[in-house]
């Protein structure tokens, strides 16, 4: 290993959140992670420049969102050496698709490694973004990242998150896009003043207006409606005995008057049968 | 032989006696031991009132006025019925196909693989002239039996290892050529953070569709171009979307009601052309050693819980350690200080999801059976072969459980060693 070690480029794409409770404009949660795992990775290689990008409409309010992640920057020495932090918007008309504006910006400067939230919480949240500038760009992709071990000679070792707190370690040659959920590390609280001071360089960008989805209803999500259990009762009994019965398998094996040794032989055949012993 | 009905007045005059010491025997030979009703030599409805019903476990009479059991030995026959009373159902030319994608938790369908094969159905069987078949995709090595009761017609299974782990670029190219040679008319698949949420948008991008995640209802609608429209959550669960049903959609679990009265062939397919072998740019390195300490009890997979039956908690502890399982504790075993109170399971502790729970010197108190629910196998090590725990267990040891938790720790240690010299 070299003792001076080539820092990446890093884009971090942000959007404005919405509040879950309240509704208003926040930095969003997931992206705030993502923000996150970038500082932390530009504390892990020295010399490493992250960036923001943002497409949207320029408004107060979303203004405001945005100067969250850039309060987050604050110290860390983002933008090398100046010691303001900036953040890119593109700016587009409301209801403008992002994918092609944010494909087109990456395409002219390409970082080694984006990253993203999962989903944004504001308009369709469908997931898609990441896939889309992964399909677009010709870069392999990495969901549910929980860390970034270590980058070297242009390849990165990760660990992604997996369902019920597991995780897998996977090798990705950049560049590559990694979008982050629940699993990564929590974001770091905004400074305000930093926040307000940072600056915000806004350059126009392409917009073609999403037609397929101005066709669409959006309501405010109703509650779904719980399952209930349907009881396929052809008596009265089979009906009385659905509602009042305990759980029971009944198809379960038992083993009495065993050894030890035997007993253990039979759940260690069924562990490894579940597969649960590594 | 005359059609006549001969009768014996005498075995009659018996058979209404049952305080005649033959009785039993005469009952038996006229094949009513269990019958209460039969047809008698003039045509008519016979009832033998005292057949009916059947010898309960505290040696009481107990009568049964559903009809529904006749003595004691009909009633497990007519739960094998009531098993096996699925429709067949196959369809030999389908008009179209319906591709899901499950995504085989631990090599099963899971209950979300389950509601999906539903909905796909419900696409499927729409117009009764026409019916549509469900094709599956399964990658990989799997140990499910029961695809036909979920509702699957044709099965195409791609074995491999090229598919094992995190491989979304192989199974990609896999479902191109799916989408090549079979051209379902619908891709459904979970969304749900283990593959099908990660396969799915890259699946609908390689199509060139937009795909509605978050499905979690649909309903015919014959002015959308595929004849269904659907609803689907956005932004961060906040929005409900209506908009026509596209190619591709992920949906979320209990989207629909799963396959529970018919049975489909299940009939197995294979590419005419295999998939060609795609160099990935991600390469996945294996699962990492995760504490199990440190994973929430909600979410472990693999749980070692203990009662009060636990005398020797060294030994529990190292055996967990050993395992590679989670801890949990039943109520009394947290209240009596052995364990700290995060660690209790059941209705006023923590609700469980393991895929196995490994319960030693738990009675299985009703609380505690409630908080185990959704665990998918359940082993039990006790004492008494009657507590309500071996009843639940889908596999009881009855015996000491320190001697045989120090057993399985000393196979475990073993069998770890003898691969470690293999290798």
């Amino acid at each position: 290993m070299r003792p001076e070690q080539q820092g990446i480029d890093v884009a971090v794409l942000v959007s404005v959140g919405r509040h879950p409770i309240t509704g208003r404009a926040r930095r969003a949660d997931q992206d705030a992670r993502g923000l996150e795992l970038a500082l932390g990775l530009e504390r892990q290689l020295p010399g490493s420049r992250v960036s923001l990008l943002h497409a949207g409409p320029r408004a107060e309010e979303s203004e405001a969102a945005l100067r969250g992640y850039l309060g987050m920057a604050a110290g860390a020495g983002m933008s090398a050496g100046t010691g303001q932090e900036t953040l890119t918007l593109l700016e587009q008309a409301e209801g403008s698709d992002a994918i092609p504006a944010l494909a087109e910006h990456l395409a002219a400067a390409p970082p080694q490694l984006v990253i993203t939230g999962a989903r944004a919480e504001r308009g369709e949240g469908s997931g898609l973004l990441p896939y889309a500038l992964a399909e677009r760009l010709g870069w392999p992709l990495v969901n549910g990242l929980a860390a970034v071990e270590a980058i070297e000679n242009g390849v990165a070792t990760l660990l992604q998150a997996l369902p019920r707190g597991q995780r897998r370690r996977l090798k990705v040659r950049l560049p590559a896009i990694v979008s982050v959920d629940a699993a990564a590390p929590a974001a770091r609280q905004s400074a305000f003043g930093p926040a307000r001071r940072a600056e915000v360089e806004v350059k126009p960008a392409a917009a073609d207006a999403d037609r397929e989805m101005a066709e669409w209803q959006l309501t405010p999500a109703r509650k779904r409606p719980k399952r209930l259990k349907i009881v396929k009762a052809t008596s009265a009994r089979e009906r009385f005995k659905a509602a009042a019965a305990k759980a029971e398998s009944g198809g379960g094996q038992l083993l009495t008057d065993v050894t030890p040794e035997e007993g253990a032989e039979a759940i260690l055949k069924l562990l490894k049968a579940e597969g649960v012993l590594r | 032989m005359s059609e006549i009905r001969r009768r014996d007045p005498r075995r009659e005059w018996i058979a209404r006696n049952r305080l005649h010491p033959e009785y039993a025997s005469v009952l038996a030979e006229q094949g009513q031991g269990a019958a209460s009703e039969w047809l008698g030599p003039h045509g008519v409805i016979r009832k033998n009132p005292r057949a009916i019903g059947f010898i309960g476990p505290n040696g009481i009479k107990r009568i049964d006025r559903s009809g529904a059991q006749q003595g004691g030995q009909a009633a497990g026959e007519a739960r094998q019925a009531a098993q096996d009373s699925r429709r067949s159902v196959t369809i030999e030319a389908p008009a179209f196909l319906v591709a899901v994608v499950p995504e085989l938790t631990g090599g099963r369908l899971s209950g979300h693989d389950k509601d999906l094969l539903g909905l796909a159905r419900r696409l499927a069987d729409a117009d009764p002239k026409r019916p549509g078949a469900v094709l599956a995709v399964v990658f990989g090595e799997h140990k499910e039996e029961s695809f036909g009761e979920a509702g699957i017609d044709r099965l195409l299974h791609l074995p491999g290892d090229a598919y094992a782990g995190f491989a979304p670029e192989t199974r990609l190219a896999a479902l191109s050529a799916v989408e090549r040679e079979l051209a379902p008319r619908h891709w459904l698949l979970p969304d749900s953070p283990l593959g099908g949420a990660d396969l799915g948008r890259r699946l609908a991008l390689r199509l060139g569709e937009r795909p509605a995640t978050g499905v979690w209802q649909i309903e015919a609608d014959h002015e959308a171009p595929q004849g269904w429209c659907c609803t689907a959550r956005g932004a961060a669960g906040s929005l409900d979307i209506q908009r026509p049903l596209p190619r591709v959609a992920l949906a979320l679990g209990e989207c629909a009601e799963p396959v529970d009265e018919t049975r489909h062939a299940a009939e197995p397919l294979t590419l005419s052309i295999e998939p060609p072998g795609i160099l990935s740019r991600i390469e996945d390195l294996g699962q990492v050693a995760v504490d199990p300490a440190g994973v929430a009890l909600a979410e472990a997979e693999f749980i070692l819980s203990a009662g009060n039956g636990v005398k020797d908690w060294e030994g529990f502890h190292h055996a967990a350690k050993v395992l590679g399982a989670t801890e949990g504790a039943s109520r009394v075993a947290v209240d009596d200080g052995f364990m700290a109170r995060d660690r209790q399971v059941g209705a006023t502790g923590t609700w469980v999801t393991a895929r196995v729970y490994l319960a030693v010197g738990i009675s299985g108190a009703i609380q505690h059976l409630q908080g185990i629910q959704s665990c998918d196998k359940v082993v039990a090590i006790n004492l008494d072969p009657g507590c309500d725990m071996v009843k639940r267990a889908d596999l009881a040891v009855v015996g000491d459980s320190a001697a045989i938790l120090t057993a399985l720790v000393a196979k475990v240690k073993q069998q770890r060693g003898g691969q470690r010299d293999a290798a």
